[in-house]
């Protein structure tokens, strides 16, 4: 268990133990919708919220992670606590990520402050102890870099999608991987972001709080916003239609473009039976093998399991990619072709 | 393959491993591993758990297998459904194979045989008797071929040292039986890595997916000072041995590439992981569920067995990993290329009866390049 100072708190609120922190300073939720004070709080709840919602972080009332004064501190938590009230009231789950994700990268920035704190080692050893406990990296520092083992280095960089981030981009030495502080921050965004969204989901929903109504029809009416359509050309991505140019011309693809081809059409609800014709210049084409294996990738034979079309980056490593500018940084081949609007 | 020689394969194998018990052992932790077997013309047999060595022999001896698998992956229940095994590691495993190193003595040594009139030759596009174009590709692979697998092997065992931290004591390297080396990695750190973040390693490994950045060079105000030097750890060391080639041609080279520019350098990069990237199968190392081939046991794709490799420079898998028998034997081949096993020169056969050991009438037959008359 983690022990926190006040500042901490301020810092870090998703640590703290939310119930006990309002009982423990003596107030009730029910306070904070009536009293013209402590209503204040909610209001910065509220636009915490809102300016999460934006894609922003919200600025903070602390400097350099301090307060000059016990109230700003105190209100600077409030405002957290009662944002996850609100959120829950409002049980949106497009601002509950929003808002998972801007207070991950609030608290990002602290944690890389500590991390880099050179001056007072126990705000560095506080942050390696968060990192640690929360998310299992094991951090080192080495001169001027904080070095973590490979694999745990590849269990949390995989998610990323930007290409500094692999590992053949990165230094990598004796088994370990070298970043900087920003970087060691970084590389758990995203999970402090989800820690803290589950966080959020997990906590009981209060019934509604007199005073808190408008705020969260406001929130509501907002979150509609951010419903998002899309379109598809129906186009081929290059590297299905490489795949089927292979075959036509009876050359032999490897199994896993056989794999790849297969898993996107069957994505697309083209028939087993229609699919399996492909294949029939493939210089080892026999078609009850394909019919079997084409029905077992679809899920209806053997463990039932559907098998899922991989991603442009498992394809890249295969050598199956075959990226135009037309697909615009997808992940999946099943995502060629649409566009947000 | 026609029953004749269904049967003098099966009891040449069977031979080898009655008289070679020693040779083929189960791994450690074997009731959690997942075995397999496949028969000559007939489908894979797997999901098997064995407890020990004994019952390993005794499975050799009641089936007469072709192939023999055993998975790099630990589980709680090898021999349920994959679903239902539970998955707990993986040992790191690595396939060189010469077949993806593109080497120009290949042509020399492969032959095709058609699949629809069986005729053998030479044309890799179409068959030269009924231009049918089911080929299947038939390979003798030569001493230059192992010489150039055991170079990738090297360039990866420096990988896994140097850059993964792993002790040279926890890699074993065998000769796979057939075109090339298996690289198995035990008790590493990676053990539970899932097959996503396998395939990163297997990236770093190729070199592939490298930026500009990572070796200095950038989009806006690149500065020379950032270029990679010789002393450096990892690819960026590797890179300048490849690119600079000597310490008095760096400073030349890196105003090169200077003025040459971010595009054009990221072009080199995706050059240089053809040179100096190890060529591992990715497929292999993705794949946590894999059955891979069990050392000591026969390769049915040349009747050689797939052998620990003790000293890899020396190592001679036509001469250390053929061990079947040498009783003669009558066999009609086809096979238009010479090749050596044993220290002993066989070939080219033109459609004719020959006598050879058995050894090497093994070998043609698994080539599909000999039949029993």
């Amino acid at each position: 268990m983690i022990t926190l100072g006040k500042d901490e708190i301020a810092k870090y609120p998703f640590l703290a133990d939310a119930g006990q922190y309002l009982k423990d300073k003596g107030f009730t939720l029910q306070q904070f919708g009536t009293d013209p004070d402590l209503r204040l709080s909610v209001d910065k709840a509220l636009n915490r919220v809102l300016v999460s919602a934006d894609g922003k972080i919200y600025k903070s009332d602390l400097i350099d992670g301090e307060a000059s004064k016990e109230y700003i501190l105190e209100r600077e938590v409030f405002s957290f606590l009662l944002a996850i009230v609100l959120l829950k009231l409002t049980g949106m789950t497009t601002l509950i990520k929003r808002f998972a994700l801007a207070e991950a990268r609030r608290a990002e920035k602290f944690l890389e402050k500590d991390l880099g704190n050179i001056s007072d080692e126990s705000k560095k050893e506080l942050a390696i102890k968060i990192i640690d406990d929360l998310f299992s990296i094991q951090i080192k520092k080495q001169d001027d870099f904080f070095i973590i083992p490979i694999a745990n280095y590849l269990t949390h960089s995989i998610n990323f999608h930007e290409r500094e981030w692999k590992l053949i981009n990165r230094h990598v030495e004796n088994g370990f991987v070298f970043l900087t502080s920003h970087e060691t921050v970084r590389l758990i965004r995203k999970e402090l972001g989800n820690y803290i969204s589950s966080k959020i989901l997990n906590a009981k929903t209060p019934s509604m709080i007199s005073g808190f109504e408008e705020p969260v029809e406001k929130l509501i009416s907002l979150s509609k916003k951010f419903v998002t359509h899309t379109v598809s050309t129906g186009e081929y991505p290059p590297c299905i239609k490489h795949a089927i140019e292979v075959l036509e011309k009876g050359e032999n693809l490897p199994h896993s473009g056989r794999f790849m081809l297969a898993t996107f059409l069957l994505a697309k609800n083209q028939p087993v039976e229609q699919i399996a014709p492909l294949f029939k210049n493939a210089p080892d084409y026999n078609e009850r093998v394909t019919l079997y294996q084409l029905n077992h990738l679809a899920g209806s034979s053997g463990s039932g399991t559907q098998y899922a079309c991989p991603s442009c980056e498992k394809l890249k490593t295969q050598n199956l990619c075959f990226a135009i500018p037309e697909c615009d940084n997808i992940f999946n081949p099943l995502q060629f072709g649409k566009k947000r609007k | 393959m026609q029953e004749k020689d269904v049967k003098f394969l099966e009891d040449t194998f069977k031979k080898y491993y009655f008289d070679n018990f020693d040779l083929i052992h189960v791994p450690e932790r074997t009731s959690e591993r997942e075995f397999g077997f496949q028969k000559f013309n007939s489908g894979m047999i797997r999901h098997i758990s064995l407890k020990d060595d004994k019952e390993l022999h005794l499975l050799l001896m009641q089936n007469s297998p072709s192939d023999v698998y055993c998975s790099n992956a630990y589980y709680s229940f090898p021999n349920l459904p994959m679903k239902e095994k539970d998955w707990k590691e993986a040992d790191l495993i690595f396939d060189i194979d010469s077949k993806d190193l593109h080497l120009s003595c290949r042509s020399d040594h492969t032959v095709t045989k058609c699949n629809d009139c069986n005729k053998i030759s030479k044309s890799n596009d179409q068959c030269t008797y009924c231009q049918s174009t089911k080929l299947d590709n038939k390979s003798l692979p030569c001493k230059n071929c192992i010489e150039a697998s055991k170079i990738e092997v090297s360039k990866l065992l420096k990988i896994l040292t140097d850059d993964f931290g792993i002790e040279e004591n926890s890699i074993n390297v065998y000769f796979s039986g057939n075109e090339g080396f298996h690289i198995y990695v035990y008790n590493s750190p990676f053990q539970e890595l899932g097959s996503r973040e396998r395939s990163e390693l297997v990236d770093y490994i190729m070199f592939k997916g490298a930026i500009p950045e990572t070796f200095g060079m950038k989009k806006l105000k690149p500065n020379r000072s950032l270029l990679p030097n010789f002393e450096d750890p990892g690819w960026r060391g590797r890179f300048s041995k490849e690119v600079y080639g000597s310490k008095s041609n760096k400073s030349k080279i890196v105003t090169e590439l200077m003025t040459n520019g971010y595009s054009n350098f990221q072009k080199n990069l995706e050059q240089l992981s053809n040179k100096i990237g190890a060529k591992i199968d990715p497929n292999v190392t993705m794949d946590i569920h894999r059955i891979f081939r069990l050392p000591g046991s026969i390769n049915s794709k040349s009747g050689l067995t797939k052998l620990f490799c003790k000293d890899l420079q020396k190592f001679d898998p036509y001469q250390e990993a053929c061990i079947l028998n040498d009783n003669s034997i009558e066999i009609k081949a086809n096979c238009p290329i010479e090749f050596k096993l044993k220290n002993k020169k066989f070939g080219p056969y033109d459609n004719e009866i020959i006598t050879v050991p058995s050894y090497s009438a093994a070998y043609m037959i698994c080539k599909n390049l000999a039949t029993i008359p």
